[in-house]
């Protein structure tokens, strides 16, 4: 044939991709460099759909760019702000070594800079874009704000940080935009909304900078990462506030000014009283347009439908949630770390305050009547005032994931807290529920109005008491149970493993409803159980019928599909594995709770 | 003058020093014969080099008497001293002495010109008269010395015997003079040679700090020191007509805040590019469950056994990266050590992990069993033996049902083909074929009648002459119409033989011979192909005859394996 053969390798995966070493030789810049640019501009490696093809014939491993990515990059100006620097770095050190101070001088005020505006409109070209990718980068911003200024980070970094995280905490507070928050053992979870997207972001516990724990941290590398993020939150930053009307760089209310000069503030100097007024979060932002009173609220059309009606109620559950804290005067105790609270009890309408020495701008002393609520976090309080409930500082955060005030018995100072639940777990089908979680939903439903932990305790110590009287005859039960499950037992051995557990689950149900059953009838009635034994017989056996009619339906899955269901199946047995050590584990703990509780009320008769 | 002697003296008191050390002393107190004894046991120690220190002393004893006397008569000038020297050493030298003037300039560094011999020990002239050479080359005599009598009768009577020194390179006696005396003692003290010199005089400081009527110079100002530079008038104003014109100005600080601003201002009518739409971007972190609360459920802690796997665990292998723990208060939680970790590689993960687009698979395993239909809605199954369709003698190899149902074609090894009806059983036809059937398929074209058998290497095309009379007449008619072709051009070793005779009687049709044993027979859907299969043929493993045409062809020209079967789509041109 007269046609030329077409050769290898010279379009396709081949050109598409590029390795990281040729795209530096393309780019002609340094290793470090190319990384930083890579930070900056938001490229990063990716997986070829054929690493061979894409390695050109050969299977070291790799990583590859796209090829049009680093053809972006190198159109980037940034590259030529690199190259700029390098040749000021190297003036620098001759006159250094010339001993040349005012070329020294001349050339530091002359240092080469360059801005990231264009890169953030060219990452994220719409608003929206921004906010999506804002986990990271308020994690990173909340973090840096608490570093001590060293050398290894450049530049003014902290302070930029601090005052960008304060600047986006105040957001939050005057748009009330914070959905949950959550206690973990690394810090501080919260969550918003704004326009639709959920943002989540971690806070570290405030304590002193530990350098041996991030000895093998590069923080150059954490601090490219910084200055961008410092870039596009102060971007993102002066848009929610001009979306919410609000000055950008934010300025406090005339009242809250006032209020604050009244006093001499020994805190701080004068040029930062502002800032530190910010960070306290407890005052109010003033807007650029003279507040309306009544917020303009967007009229939905006015539809009999189904549908408005519920996006309405929605709406209003939704305003009420807003405003949780309405009416709360809370003072923070000085041992409670005092910006999560406020920052939480004002995003739900609340006030907040805390002793005039602790830090600037408390609102109301200690001795206010009107106080509802004081945070603390001790056993017990020096002077008690009858008119305010003294609460650990759980409590503010159970009620913003309970989505309502809980009561605040269980939350006294000195007792024992009712766990912490994390707000962000969906439960599925199959998965493990704490019973707190069970009863924290009931109450949200209003099923559940009093106080449902108390109840079922109250409910555990009568089921102990019927225990005891009915003694030899549940006895008795548990030995027929147990007979019976050796039956079944002995019929499924010839099953295997994974049969035998779907078997077993499913044996579950009805025992478990059997032992639920018990306390209702009296006890002394031995015909029921005859019939429950044929029910048994007949339900196993239609168990097994069906059983079998899926085992049959698996043996018929493609083989196309049949790994993709081995590996699904795996995961779900694995899953109710997990589920079923934690309600045996749980099952253990409350059998230990009982026996105490019944020694100690032995030892109390 | 004085000077320079006094640095002669200082040579000479630098040897000899050691032998005034103790002597004025003794003077000072008695000149008792003891006390003279020691200090002369003593000079003797000190001298030890000299091997005739006593002789030399005796000679210098009376030299010395007159030395006295004239270095203290010329004191002063070094030439009067000199002179002097000389005049009391010997009157001969005196003569040849060079003229004063020599030594009127002179300078420390000078060397000792009484004597040219240099600076070497000087015993090596011990066993000679004289002692070195003067300047002019002459020798210079040892001065007459006495014996021991003499020396010890100078002793006692020069009252000057203490202060009495011999100079080594002239071997003279010099007598010290008082201020000679007062030196030695000052530096034997430890204090500066002059006695005069007071090193802790007052300070005068001539330039006071006090402010001064009068000016110290008394030179009148210049002219030019009040009246301003005419270049320097010319400069300014040129840099302040600059700076008027706007050519020059200040230097601004630089503001490296950064400005911001609304970066979105018009998202809106942002249209996604490709690039935007190949983005992947980033999967969020998982976020933290039950187990990472500071306040767990129970049944979230660990047991003793998980901890303690946990701790053993590599840190890559954990499923969880932390421990729970319960903290009964939010005071007692500590910070976590691998924040800043935790961070950083997920900074890591952000630029140096690749990404690709996955599709997963949003199916649990339960959607993917089928949906089988109950056994109980296949029902009715055929339960009981309806029909037994008996006849044969040997095994059945094959059978075939005719398209509308009604007749069934078995074919056994009895080399029988037997034609049932389908509904009764009944053996409506028996045909003994002379060999064991291997296959047979009834033609599934219902406007003709025909069984294609397979026997050996035969297929042999049957009309059974069952059914409808019409149908297998105008099957019959169909076969009569061939007419063989001008041209037979077969390739292929396949033989078509029309039977005639008793054997169109009993219905065979057609006999197609083929070189090697046939596995199988299947027609083609419209009836007038079928295909067989030879799996022995080799390239002509599978032939497709047509039947109207009475034409064989071989579709493929080269097998890729021993062919064992072949069928034809039931609607498209397709063989497999």
């Amino acid at each position: 044939m007269g046609r030329l053969m077409k050769k290898k390798y010279e379009s396709g995966a081949a050109t598409a991709y590029i390795t990281r070493n040729r795209a530096i030789n393309y780019l002609q810049i340094s290793l470090p460099d190319f990384r930083r640019l890579c930070i900056l501009k938001g490229v990063y490696p990716r997986e070829p759909k054929n690493k061979k093809k894409a390695n050109k014939g050969s299977t070291a491993p790799r990583t590859f760019y796209l090829m049009k990515d680093i053809q972006y990059l190198s159109h980037e100006p940034i590259i030529n702000k690199f190259r700029e620097f390098k040749v000021f770095v190297k003036k620098l050190k001759k006159a250094f070594a010339k001993a040349e101070h005012g070329r020294v001088e001349t050339l530091q005020e002359n240092k080469p800079v360059y801005k990231l505006d264009h890169i953030i409109k060219e990452r994220y070209p719409t608003f929206v874009d921004a906010l999506r990718d804002l986990d990271d980068c308020l994690c990173l911003v909340f973090l840096f704000a608490t570093f001590p200024q060293t050398k290894n980070i450049p530049g003014d970094f902290v302070r930029r940080c601090r005052h960008l995280s304060v600047e986006f905490m105040n957001f939050i507070v005057a748009a009330k935009a914070l959905k949950k928050v959550f206690l973990s053992i690394k810090g501080i979870y919260y969550q918003v909304e704004m326009q639709g997207q959920v943002v989540t972001w971690l806070v570290p516990y405030s304590f002193g900078f530990n350098a041996k724990a991030c000895a093998d941290v590069d923080f150059r590398v954490m601090a490219h990462f910084v200055e961008f993020y410092i870039t596009m939150l102060g971007f993102v930053n002066f848009k929610l506030y001009t979306s919410l009307g609000l000055h950008y760089p934010p300025k406090l209310t005339f009242e809250a000014k006032l209020k604050d000069d009244d006093e001499k503030n020994p805190y701080c100097l004068e040029s930062e009283a502002t800032g530190e007024r910010l960070a306290a979060l407890s005052a109010s932002l003033a807007s650029v347009v003279t507040q309306n009173t009544e917020e303009d609220e967007v009229e939905l059309d006015e539809f009999e439908d189904s549908r408005t009606l519920e996006a309405k109620q929605e709406e209003e559950k939704q305003k009420a949630f807003q405003k949780l804290f309405n009416g709360l005067k809370v003072f923070v105790s000085r041992e409670v770390p005092r910006e999560p609270i406020v920052f939480t009890v004002r995003s739900f309408g609340g006030e907040a305050s805390w002793d005039r020495s602790v830090a600037m701008g408390a609102t109301f002393d200690e001795s206010d009547e009107t106080i509802t609520h004081q945070i603390m976090d001790r056993p017990k309080a020096d002077r008690q005032y009858l008119s305010r409930y003294y609460i650990q500082p759980q409590w503010l955060f159970d009620c913003v994931n309970a989505k309502m005030l809980l009561p605040v018995e269980d939350y006294f100072p000195g007792v024992v807290l009712p766990p912490h639940l994390s707000p962000f777990v969906e439960y599925k089908e199959g998965d493990y529920v704490p019973p707190e979680k069970e009863a924290l939903s009931r109450r949200q439903q209003g099923l559940d109005t009093g106080d449902a932990v108390s109840e079922e305790a109250d409910v555990s110590e009568e089921e102990e008491e019927e225990e005891e009287e009915g003694k030899e005859e549940e006895e008795i039960d548990d030995e027929d149970d147990e007979e019976e499950e050796d039956e079944e037992d002995d019929d499924d051995d010839d099953d295997d493993e994974k049969e035998e557990e779907v078997q077993k689950v499913e044996r579950k149900m009805p025992v478990k409803r059997k032992q639920d059953d018990v306390p209702e009838t009296p006890p002394s009635n031995m015909k029921v159980k005859e019939g429950k034994l044929d029910y048994e017989d007949a339900s196993s056996k239609a168990n097994r019928e069906e059983w079998e009619a899926r085992k049959l339906a698996i043996l018929m899955i493609p083989k196309k599909r049949k790994r993709l269901f081995e590996k699904l199946s795996k995961r779900e047995r694995r899953k109710k594995h997990e589920a079923k050590k934690l309600t045996t584990k749980r099952e253990e703990f409350e059998k230990s709770q009982k026996d105490m509780k019944k020694k100690q009320r032995l030892s109390n008769k | 003058m004085a000077s320079k002697r006094k640095v002669g003296e200082a040579k000479l008191e630098k040897e000899e020093l050691d032998l005034f050390v103790d002597a004025p002393p003794d003077d000072d107190d008695d000149g008792d014969d003891e006390d003279g004894d020691t200090s002369d046991s003593e000079e003797s120690v000190y001298s030890g080099l000299e091997e005739e220190p006593s002789s030399e002393e005796e000679e210098e004893d009376d030299n010395g008497d007159h030395g006295t006397e004239d270095t203290t008569d010329i004191s002063r000038t070094a030439i009067n001293d000199t002179t002097g020297f000389a005049g009391t050493s010997s009157t001969e030298r005196l003569d040849n002495r060079p003229p004063p003037d020599e030594y009127e300039f002179d300078s420390s560094d000078e060397e000792d010109i009484r004597n040219t011999v240099g600076n070497i020990p000087m015993e090596w002239y011990n066993d000679y008269p004289h002692i070195g050479y003067n300047l002019d080359g002459k020798k210079i005599m040892k001065p007459a010395k006495g014996d021991e009598l003499d020396e010890f009768l100078n002793k006692m009577d020069n009252p000057d015997y203490w202060r009495t020194v011999k100079d080594k390179t002239t071997g003279e006696d010099v007598k010290l003079t008082d201020e000679e005396l007062d030196i030695i003692q000052q530096i034997q003290n430890g204090k500066y040679p002059d006695k005069a010199y007071n090193p802790y005089e007052p300070y005068i400081d001539f330039f006071t700090h006090e402010k001064m009527i009068h000016p110290v110079t008394n030179r009148p100002r210049d002219k030019r020191s009040f009246i301003p530079s005419l270049v320097e008038k010319e400069k300014v104003s040129k840099l302040v007509h600059a700076i008027k014109m706007g050519w020059i100005k200040p230097r601004k600080a630089r503001d490296d805040e950064p400005k911001y601003y609304d970066i979105w201002e018009n998202d809106n009518q942002y249209t996604p590019d490709k690039r935007y739409q190949t983005h992947i971007p980033a999967p969020k972190l998982k976020l933290p469950g039950h187990e990472e609360s500071y306040n767990p459920p129970p049944e979230y802690l660990p047991s003793e056994e998980e901890i303690l796997a946990w701790n053993q665990a590599d840190p890559e292998d954990r499923r969880q990266a932390f421990l729970s723990k319960k903290y009964d208060a939010l005071r007692k939680v500590p910070a976590y050590a691998g924040f800043v970790k935790e961070r950083f590689e997920r900074c890591l993960d952000l630029y140096l992990c690749p990404r690709q687009r996955k599709m997963r698979a949003n199916v649990t395993a339960e959607d993917l069993i089928p949906k089988l239909p109950k056994p109980r809605d296949l029902q009715p199954f055929p339960t009981t033996l309806s029909v037994v369709y008996e006849g044969h003698t040997d095994i059945v190899r094959c059978i075939s049902v005719e398209p509308t149902g009604q007749w069934l074609v078995s074919g056994s090894d009895d080399e029988t083909l037997r034609f049932w009806e389908v509904a009764t059983g009944r053996c409506r036809k028996v045909l003994q074929l002379g060999g064991r059937v291997r296959s047979v398929a009834w033609c599934p074209n219902t406007a003709v009648c025909l069984v294609a058998a397979v026997v050996d290497n035969k297929v042999i095309i049957i009309n059974p002459s069952l059914g409808d009379k019409l149908v297998y007449h105008s099957t019959d008619n169909l076969l009569n119409t061939y007419e063989a072709p001008e041209s037979l051009e077969t390739k292929l070793p396949v033989e078509w033989v029309a039977a005639e005779g008793k054997e169109h009687d009993t219905g065979i049709r057609l006999r197609i011979a083929h070189p090697k044993t046939i596995r199988q027979v299947t027609w083609h859907g419209k009836g007038d192909y079928f295909a067989i299969v030879m799996p022995d043929g080799g390239s002509m493993s599978v032939l497709i005859h047509q039947l109207t045409k009475r034409r064989s062809q071989n579709p493929f020209r080269k097998s890729k394996g021993l062919v064992q079967c072949v069928l034809f789509h039931p609607v498209r041109p397709f063989l497999f």
